[in-house]
């Protein structure tokens, strides 16, 4: 096996996804099976018999022991069945696919906002260690931590869509609009989120670059008599866009999941407004399904980056 | 009065002074709510709907008419209880994985595994699934709130018991028969109480921003408690008439979230200067 270190460390990175992914399966299933109330109770509304339950229940399997629960939901899961949304009267998994596309796009739209602002601001901060500047963005950077996102977001609704008219207030346009037409929908909110995120971007790359800014390659870089700018973008950056490169990619990740607050204050149609609207009516599929579906994507991705870092890093070890 | 040394050292940031103060004010004010302001918090007033900020009402008035400032010291009660009760759940509960975890290596695997898994969901998302199952309550956002968090704790104390088990005086009190439970309590979670409180600040923080994101969303407490994130929700479709009742609500989360996580900065500096220089 030694022989191939590569392959080694391929299998046990999936393995090692494999058993969180299994983890996340048990926590999922435990957690909607702990509910309060009952979701048949729920599906079938106040006016159903004890007769009425029991039969229902029958035809869900409900009335088997967990382990036989678990063992026919894992089934179906692994045959991509998500099961049926009670209240939507669909299958979760077509639900989830018809609200995929707003939230990736509008994930997709602010990682590419939070690292134009992430970025280059930390490597500024890094450059000027101390001085203000770097005071000034590690400052900015902790205030956008502390703001709240649906309070951001309704600040600049309130300044960019209702009172200066620039962008539409809220929605994702008519159904036959192009791609161009509904980024137009997406700038506010993906504005918000990533502004936001940005902070982390920001703390991040200061740290990286601070990091590398100390190797010795770029002290013999400057011996050589290279301009300060070649030095700092050309051996430092491309150096310390490594481990930034995998900070963005969860940050996307998280920002499937997470946009659930901005996607409400803007009323787009994602998985966020979905998961909103499944809780209310305490659709528990659909609540079960987005919570797989989107750890599912998480772990993947971290897997993804993991790969990608030790593709661009020759020296991470396998 | 005199402070501490280290306090004094950590204060002489000023930001990380200025921060405490902030701090301070918030919670001074949330506290003495009824001596702060003489409006109840619930009295409406149709009459002065939505007025402006003014000397009779110092941050203006909501959509009922009620007094903002009232509103936002006596919602900071339920709002700070909520995040001090959930960061201080989490850090327990947390703490006690990460040191099992991170100490006994048999339950290393299986305990951070659960971690792993926990933690591929998004905060907000596995907050409102939590709430969702549990029934929307003041208790149950708590409870929900610790076990998003939890696992946060846990990995930052697995990975300094990691380090600190290695040390030499650990070596030592095993060698002279000291008791497994003794040295986690009295020679391990000194050593790492500085993680252990930088996190506590950091997650007192998230805490603040995730109630008022629940709330915000309808699946926290019940609307009629007045938390910082009720408010804001209650009163956002009356914010293009006068949008300081979104403002300042969102201004007194900023504030103390703000300040809670330069605190733990400062804490971070004074416990642990290494770190000063990367983050």
């Amino acid at each position: 096996m030694t022989r191939y270190p590569m392959t080694r460390y391929l299998l046990s990175r999936l393995m090692g996804m494999l058993v969180v992914m299994s983890l996340v399966a048990v926590l999922v299933f435990i957690l909607t099976r702990a509910a309060s109330g009952d979701p048949i109770a729920v599906l079938l509304g106040d006016q159903a018999t004890a007769e009425d339950i029991s039969r229902v229940q029958k035809l869900y399997g409900l009335d088997k022991p967990l382990p036989v629960q678990f063992g026919i939901w894992v089934n179906q899961l692994l045959h991509g069945n998500l099961g049926d949304s009670i209240f939507l009267q669909r299958p979760v998994t077509q639900a989830l696919w018809e609200r995929a596309e707003p939230t990736t796009l509008l994930a997709l739209m602010a990682v590419a906002i939070a690292a134009g602002i992430g970025v280059p601001c930390g490597v500024v901060s890094a450059v000027f260690r101390g001085r203000m500047l770097d005071q000034l963005f590690t400052g900015l950077a902790m205030l956008g931590a502390s703001v709240p996102s649906f309070w951001f977001g309704l600040v600049l609704m309130q300044l960019f869509a209702v009172g200066l008219a620039w962008f539409p207030v809220s929605g994702y346009g008519d159904p036959g609009a192009t791609l161009l037409e509904r980024m137009y929908f997406l700038v506010l909110p993906a504005t918000v989120l990533g502004v936001l995120n940005s902070a982390l971007i920001i703390r991040f790359t200061r740290a990286s670059m601070l990091d590398v800014l100390g190797e010795d390659y770029v002290r013999t870089a400057r011996a050589k008599g290279l301009s300060e700018s070649v030095v700092v973008l050309k051996h430092a950056l491309r150096n310390a866009l490594v481990p930034i490169v995998t900070v963005l990619g969860l940050t996307v990740a998280l920002m499937i999941g997470g946009a659930v607050v901005t996607e409400t204050v803007f009323g787009l149609p994602g998985v966020g407004n979905l998961v909103v609207s499944a809780v209310l009516r305490r659709d528990y599929p659909v609540i079960q399904g987005a919570l797989l579906v989107v750890a599912a994507i998480y772990v993947v991705i971290n897997f993804l980056t993991d790969l990608l870092y030790t593709v661009v890093d020759p020296r991470v070890k396998y | 009065m005199k402070l501490p040394l280290s306090l004094k050292k950590m204060f002489r940031r000023r930001i990380v002074l200025v921060a405490a103060v902030c701090l301070l004010v918030v919670v001074l004010v949330s506290l003495f709510a009824h001596v702060v302001t003489a409006y109840d918090p619930n009295d409406t007033a149709v009459s002065e709907r939505l007025s402006r900020p003014s000397a009779a009402h110092i941050l203006g008035t909501d959509e009922l008419g009620r007094d903002l400032l009232a509103r936002i010291a006596f919602g900071g009660r339920y709002s700070l209880t909520i995040a001090a009760l959930a960061a201080t759940g989490s850090i327990v509960i947390g703490t006690l994985f990460g040191l099992v975890a991170g100490f006994f290596r048999r339950l290393d695997a299986p305990i951070s595994r659960v971690v792993d898994a926990m933690m591929s969901f998004p905060d907000i998302l596995l907050a409102i699934a939590l709430v969702a199952i549990l029934g929307p309550s003041m208790l149950n956002v708590v409870f929900a709130l610790v076990l998003v968090y939890t696992p946060r704790v846990a990995r930052v104390v697995r990975a300094s018991t990691l380090v600190v088990r290695e040390l030499l005086f650990v070596e030592a009190a095993r060698a002279v028969g000291v008791s497994t439970f003794r040295i986690l309590w009295r020679h391990i979670l000194p050593n790492l109480m500085s993680p252990i409180l930088v996190q506590a600040s950091f997650i007192f923080a998230y805490a603040i921003l995730a109630e008022a994101a629940l709330s915000f969303l309808g699946v926290g407490v019940p609307p009629d408690i007045p938390t910082w994130g009720t408010m804001v929700a209650g009163s956002q479709q009356y914010a293009h008439q006068a949008l300081w009742i979104v403002l300042f609500p969102g201004v007194a989360i900023i504030i103390t979230a703000l300040s809670l996580q330069l605190l733990g900065d400062g804490i971070r500096d004074l416990l642990d200067p290494r770190l000063k220089k990367s983050m």
